[in-house]
C-alpha cells in the first residue's frame, strides 16, 4: 500500500483576518508514531481540526490513504484535547465507548452481544472497566481522557489523531495512554499526536512535524527534532536549560527548514 | 357518563395527550442541545404563518394555514441560524430578534387584513380551544367500533396522531446518530454523520409537531410541553433512554390531569364554568417540574 | 409638525423614553448574554395582572387601575425571575430551559386566571387582553401619564447605574476587584429590565416587549466594539423606534402600536446587520474574499518560487489572471520576479522568527504580510547582512 495515511498540501486555515495555519505541507508515514510540536497557538490543534473538516480551510488539499477524506472516514479516529461536551449529559461511560462502534453498527442496526463485548474490551485496554456504568461527568479529567481514547479504539481506525493526549493527566493515565498507543503501533496502525512535552518526544515518538503557523520541519526524530528546528519554531520561547538537556552539546544536524515538502 | 365522556372528554384528552407527546419527545434533544427555546420561537412564528396562509388562499381552510405555519417555522429557524452565523450573534438574542419581528409582522398583517368575520385571532392562537374538539356522533364507548361514527371524529385527532407517529418514527429510527451528535457534535462529524443536517431535521420535526399541536391546542401547551416534561425527566435520571421515556410519561400525566382539573376542578369547587384546559395543562407540567427540582434524585448536575 | 393629539403625543414621548431605557438595559443584557431572560420576565407578568384584577374586584373596585395592575405584573415577574434564577443555580437545568419553563408555566397559569375572571363576571375583564399585544387606542389620560413618567424613571435609573453595569458586563472579575458586587449589579440590571417590561406592557404588550430589549441592542453591537458606545447607540435606536412607531401608528386606525414599534426596530437591525462597516455582513463578505485572494496569491507565488505544483484551481486562475503564469502553467518573467520577492520575504521572516530577541516582531508573522510593513529599509539591510553572515537558507 503506497498511499500515505495522510497527505496535506498547501493548507491554510483562518478564524478571522489572519491565518492560524499558513501553507502547511505534511506527509504522515504509515505505521509510525508522529508528534506534532510547536509553541502555544502555533496552530497544531487547528491543523488536526482542518484535516478532519471540523474547521473550514481557506485553501489546501487533503488526502487520507490516497483518497478524499469523506471516503475514508471509517479509517480515521480523532481524540480531541479536551472534548467540549456537556459533562452532565445523560450518558454512561460504556455508552460513550459504544458510540465509537457507530460505523460498524450502522444507522439503524442494533448493538449485538459481540458489539458490547468489543466496547468492553476497548474500555479494558485503557484500564477503565470498573467505571463502565458511571455517568461520564463523575470521572476525573484523566479518566475522561481515557474513555475518549477507548471510544476511538472502538472505531477500529487505521489512523489515530490525538490532540495533546497527555495534557493535564496524572502519571498513571499517561502510562496507560502511551501503552495503548504503542500497542496500536504494533498492530500496524498510524499515530499522529499533538505533543506538548518536548522532553518525552524521543521516548514516545518516531517522527516529528514541527510547526509555527507555517511548517518548520518534518522527518524522523533524528532529522527534524533538532536544536535548530526548535529554535526556529519556538524562537525565544524555549528555556535554554531545556535545550541543553535535550541536546547535550551535540552539533545540530542541518535540517531542511523550508521547503518542508519532500522534493 | 359513558356517552358524555366519549363524546365530550375523550377526544380533547386524546388530542391533548398526543400533542403533549409530540412536543415532549423532540424537546428532550432540544433541551440537551441548549436549544430549549426553539419551541418558544417556533410557536411565536406560527401566527404570521397562518395569516400569510390565509391571505394567500383567502380561505380559512386548515391545510393552507398549516402549511403556512410550517413554512414560517422553517423560515424562522433558517433565519435564526443565518443571523447567528453571519452576524456572529449569540443564539438567544438571534432567536429573540427573529421571533419578535415575525410575530409583530403577523399581528400587523392580521390587523390590516379583513379577518374580522373569520375565526382567526391572537387569543385563539395562544390558548387554542381544546374544549371545543368534541365528537358529536359518539353515543358511547361502542362508537369507537362504529365506522360511521369514527368518520366524524375531530380531524385534529387524526392529524395529531399522524404527527405523533412521524415524531416517534424520526426519533426511533435516528436514535443513535441523534444521541451521538447531541452529545458530541464534533465527534459525530468525524464519524461522517451529517450533524448540521440532522440538527435541522430535528428542528423541522419539532416545527411539524408544534404546528399540528398549535392548531389543536394553542401555543402555550406547545412551549410548555417542549420544555417542562423533558426538563422534569432530566432531573430524575442519568440515562438518555430513561429520560426520554420519563418525559413521555410526564407529558401524558400533564395532559390528562390538566384537562381533568380544568374541566372538573371548578365544578368541585362549586363554580359553574371550566377554566382554560391549555393553561391548566401548562400549569400542571410546571408543578411536576417544581416537584422534580425540589426532590428529583438527579436534580444536581456535576457542576451545580 | 404632525398633529396627533395630546394623548398620542404623551404616548409617543413615553414610548421614546421607554425605548431609550429598554435599548440601554437591553445592551447590558446582551453583553451579559442574557437577552432572553427578558422573555421570561414579560410572560411572567400575566398572572400578576390577573391576580391584581381579582384582588381589586374582591375589594369592590372595577379592577381597571393601571398602577395596581402594573404593580401586580411587577410582583409576579419578580417571582418568575426568582424561579429562573433558582432553577439555574440549584438544578442542572441551563438558563434556556429555566427561561422556557418559567415563561410557559407562568403564562399558562395566567391564562387559567383570565378564564377564572371570565367565569366570575363575564364582560368585566375587558381590557386585560390588551396587555398581550398592547393597545394605546382609547387610552385614559392618566394612563398615558403613567407611561410617560414610568419611561422617564426607568431612563433615569439607567443613567445612574450606567457605570457599574458597563464594568460588570465588560469584565465581571475586574469589576469585582474594583469593589463592585457583580451579582448585585446583575440583580439591578434585571430589576431595570423588569421595570421597562412592566411600563411597556400597555404600549407594546407582553409578547413583544422583549423585542425592545433585544433588537436595538443587537443592532448597536454591529457598529462598535466598545460597551459604553453599544449602550448609547442601543438607547438611540430604541428611542427612535419607540417614538417613530408610536407616531406612525397614531396616523391610521388599524396600525397597532406595539407591532409597528417592533418593526421599526427590526428595520434598524436589518440595516445594521447588512451595512455596518466592520461587523456587517457585506463588509465581512468583502473582507473574506480579499483575504482568500491574498492567501491564494501568496501560496501560488511561493509554489512558483520553489517549483512546486499548484493543486488549487482557484490559485491557478488568480496567477493566470494577474499575468504571472502562462496558460500552460509556466511562470512569466513578471511571475518569476514576484515569486522571487515572495520567497525572499519568507526567508527574511524565517530568519527573524528563529532569533529569540525578535519575539515581538515574530508574533506579527501571518504568512501574508511582507516584512517591509514592519521594518525600515535600514533594518532590512541589516537583516539581509545577518542572513548571509549566518549562512541562512539560500
Ligand atoms: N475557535 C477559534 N476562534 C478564533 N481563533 C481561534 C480559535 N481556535 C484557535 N484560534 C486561534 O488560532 C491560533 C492557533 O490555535 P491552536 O490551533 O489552538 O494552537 P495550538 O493548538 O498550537 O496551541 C491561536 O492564535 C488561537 O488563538
Ligand atoms: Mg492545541
Amino acid at each position: 500500500m503506497g498511499d500515505a495515511p495522510l497527505r496535506v498540501r498547501g493548507l491554510t486555515v483562518s478564524y478571522g483576518a489572519s491565518p492560524a495555519v499558513f501553507s502547511a505541507d505534511m506527509t504522515v508515514a504509515p505505521g509510525a508514531m508522529t508528534a506534532i510540536i510547536g509553541p502555544n497557538g502555533a496552530g497544531k490543534s487547528t491543523l488536526l481540526k482542518a484535516v478532519l473538516g471540523i474547521v473550514p480551510r481557506v485553501s489546501g488539499q487533503i488526502e487520507v490513504f490516497g483518497a478524499a477524506l469523506e471516503r475514508q472516514r471509517a479509517r480515521i479516529a480523532y481524540v480531541p484535547q479536551r472534548a467540549s461536551v456537556d459533562w452532565d449529559f445523560p450518558t454512561r461511560v460504556i455508552d460513550v465507548v459504544e458510540m465509537g462502534l457507530y460505523r460498524r453498527v450502522g444507522l439503524i442496526g442494533r448493538l449485538t452481544r459481540q458489539h458490547r463485548a468489543t466496547a468492553g474490551d476497548c474500555l479494558a485496554r485503557v484500564g477503565m472497566s470498573d467505571f463502565a456504568t458511571r455517568q461520564i461527568g463523575q470521572l476525573s479529567g484523566g479518566q475522561q481522557q481515557r474513555v475518549f481514547l477507548a471510544r476511538a479504539l472502538a472505531q477500529g481506525a487505521d489512523l489515530y489523531m490525538l490532540d495533546e493526549p497527555f495534557a493535564g493527566v496524572d502519571a498513571a493515565t499517561e502510562k496507560a495512554i502511551i501503552d495503548v498507543l504503542k500497542s496500536l503501533k504494533d498492530e500496524g496502525r498510524t499515530i499522529l499526536a499533538v505533543h506538548h512535552d518536548l522532553s518525552t518526544v524521543p521516548d514516545y515518538f518516531d517522527r516529528v512535524f514541527v510547526i509555527n503557523k507555517s511548517p518548520v520541519a518534518e522527518g524522523t526524530v533524528a532529522q527534524a527534532f533538532t536544536q535548530d528546528t526548535l529554535q526556529q519554531a519556538y524562537g525565544g520561547r524555549l528555556a535554554t536549560g531545556l535545550l541543553d538537556q535535550l541536546f547535550p552539546a551535540t552539533p545540530a544536524a542541518a535540517a531542511p527548514a523550508f521547503p518542508a515538502r519532500p522534493s | 357518563m359513558g356517552a358524555e365522556f366519549v363524546a365530550l372528554s375523550l377526544p380533547p384528552i386524546l388530542i391533548g395527550s398526543l400533542a403533549a407527546l409530540a412536543c415532549a419527545l423532540p424537546g428532550n434533544f432540544l433541551l440537551l442541545r441548549r436549544q430549549a427555546l426553539i419551541g418558544d420561537a417556533i410557536s411565536h412564528v406560527v401566527l404570521p404563518g397562518i395569516v400569510v396562509g390565509f391571505l394567500l388562499t383567502g380561505t380559512v381552510s386548515t391545510w393552507p394555514m398549516l402549511l403556512g405555519a410550517a413554512a414560517a417555522a422553517l423560515v424562522a429557524v433558517g433565519a435564526i441560524q443565518l443571523i447567528q452565523r453571519i452576524g456572529r450573534i449569540e443564539p438567544g438574542a438571534a432567536m429573540g430578534v427573529v421571533f419578535t419581528t415575525l410575530f409583530a409582522a403577523g399581528v400587523l398583517l392580521l390587523e390590516q387584513s379583513d379577518t374580522s368575520n373569520v375565526h382567526l385571532d391572537v387569543q385563539h392562537a395562544l390558548y387554542g380551544n381544546l374544549e371545543s374538539l368534541i365528537w358529536i356522533d359518539a353515543t358511547g364507548w361502542q362508537s369507537l367500533l362504529d365506522p360511521e361514527a369514527l368518520a366524524w371524529m375531530p380531524p385534529e385527532l387524526i392529524r395529531m396522531a399522524l404527527v405523533c407517529l412521524i415524531v416517534m418514527a424520526f426519533i426511533g429510527l435516528l436514535w443513535r446518530p441523534l444521541a451521538i451528535s447531541t452529545f458530541d457534535e464534533g465527534f459525530a462529524r468525524t464519524l461522517g454523520i451529517p450533524a448540521t443536517l440532522l440538527g435541522l431535521a430535528l428542528v423541522t420535526v419539532s416545527a411539524i409537531a408544534a404546528v399540528a399541536a398549535f392548531d389543536a391546542v394553542g401555543s402555550i401547551i406547545v412551549i410548555a410541553m417542549f420544555i417542562c416534561p423533558p426538563a422534569t425527566a432530566r432531573l430524575m435520571t442519568d440515562r438518555l433512554a430513561v429520560q426520554v421515556a420519563l418525559s413521555a410519561v410526564f407529558a401524558l400525566v400533564s395532559a390528562v390531569v390538566g384537562y381533568v382539573l380544568a374541566g372538573y376542578g371548578p365544578i368541585w369547587l362549586g363554580y359553574a364554568d371550566a377554566v382554560s384546559a391549555a393553561g391548566m395543562i401548562a400549569t400542571v407540567s410546571g408543578l411536576l417540574l417544581a416537584a422534580a427540582a425540589l426532590v428529583g434524585p438527579r436534580r444536581r448536575g456535576q457542576s451545580a | 409638525m404632525i398633529d396627533i393629539g395630546y394623548n398620542a403625543t404623551l404616548v409617543a414621548i413615553g414610548a421614546g423614553l421607554l425605548g431609550i431605557a429598554a435599548g440601554v438595559i437591553g445592551a447590558f443584557l446582551y453583553l451579559r448574554k442574557r437577552s432572553l431572560v427578558s422573555d421570561a420576565i414579560s410572560h411572567a407578568t400575566l398572572p400578576g395582572v390577573a391576580l391584581a384584577f381579582l384582588v381589586m374586584v374582591a375589594l369592590g373596585g372595577d379592577g381597571r387601575n393601571l398602577v395596581a395592575l402594573l404593580a401586580g405584573a411587577a410582583l409576579s415577574a419578580l417571582a418568575g425571575l426568582g424561579v429562573v434564577h433558582w432553577l439555574n443555580q440549584r438544578t442542572r437545568l441551563g438558563e434556556d430551559a429555566a427561561i422556557g419553563a418559567v415563561l410557559s408555566v407562568f403564562f399558562g397559569f395566567g391564562v387559567v386566571l383570565l378564564t377564572v375572571i371570565q367565569t366570575i363576571g363575564a364582560g368585566r375583564q375587558a381590557g386585560l387582553e390588551t396587555f398581550l399585544l398592547g393597545s394605546t387606542a382609547g387610552m385614559l389620560r392618566a394612563d398615558a401619564w403613567v407611561i410617560a413618567a414610568g419611561g422617564a424613571l426607568s431612563l433615569l435609573a439607567c443613567t445612574i447605574l450606567r457605570r457599574p453595569m458597563t464594568m460588570v458586563s465588560f469584565d465581571p472579575e475586574y469589576a469585582a476587584t474594583q469593589g463592585l458586587n457583580p451579582a448585585r449589579v446583575d440583580m439591578a440590571m434585571m430589576a431595570l429590565a423588569l421595570a421597562v417590561t412592566v411600563v411597556g406592557l400597555k404600549i407594546v404588550g407582553l409578547i413583544l416587549i422583549v423585542a425592545l430589549l433585544i433588537l436595538p441592542a443587537v443592532a448597536a453591537r454591529f457598529w462598535t466594539e466598545r460597551s459604553e458606545v453599544v449602550a448609547l447607540l442601543a438607547g438611540l435606536f430604541g428611542g427612535v423606534s419607540g417614538t417613530a412607531g408610536a407616531v406612525i401608528s397614531s396616523l391610521a386606525p388599524d396600525l397597532p402600536t406595539g407591532p409597528i414599534i417592533v418593526l421599526v426596530a427590526a428595520a434598524v437591525f436589518i440595516a445594521s446587520l447588512l451595512l455596518a462597516p466592520q461587523r456587517g455582513v457585506m463588509a465581512g463578505a468583502l473582507e473574506w474574499l480579499r483575504f482568500r485572494h491574498r492567501v491564494h496569491m501568496r501560496q501560488g507565488l511561493l509554489a512558483l518560487a520553489h517549483g512546486h505544483t499548484v493543486y488549487e484551481p482557484y490559485t491557478m486562475r488568480l496567477l493566470r489572471g494577474a499575468g504571472l503564469i502562462r496558460a500552460d502553467g509556466v511562470a512569466t518573467e513578471k511571475g518569476r520576479a514576484h515569486a522571487a520577492r515572495a520567497a525572499l520575504d519568507e526567508r527574511r521572516w524565517q530568519h527573524l522568527r528563529s532569533r529569540s530577541e525578535n519575539a515581538a516582531l515574530a508574533a506579527r508573522y501571518d504568512g501574508l504580510t511582507p516584512v517591509e510593513t514592519w521594518l525600515t529599509p535600514d533594518q532590512i539591510a541589516t537583516l539581509d547582512r545577518e542572513m548571509t553572515g549566518s549562512g541562512g537558507a539560500a
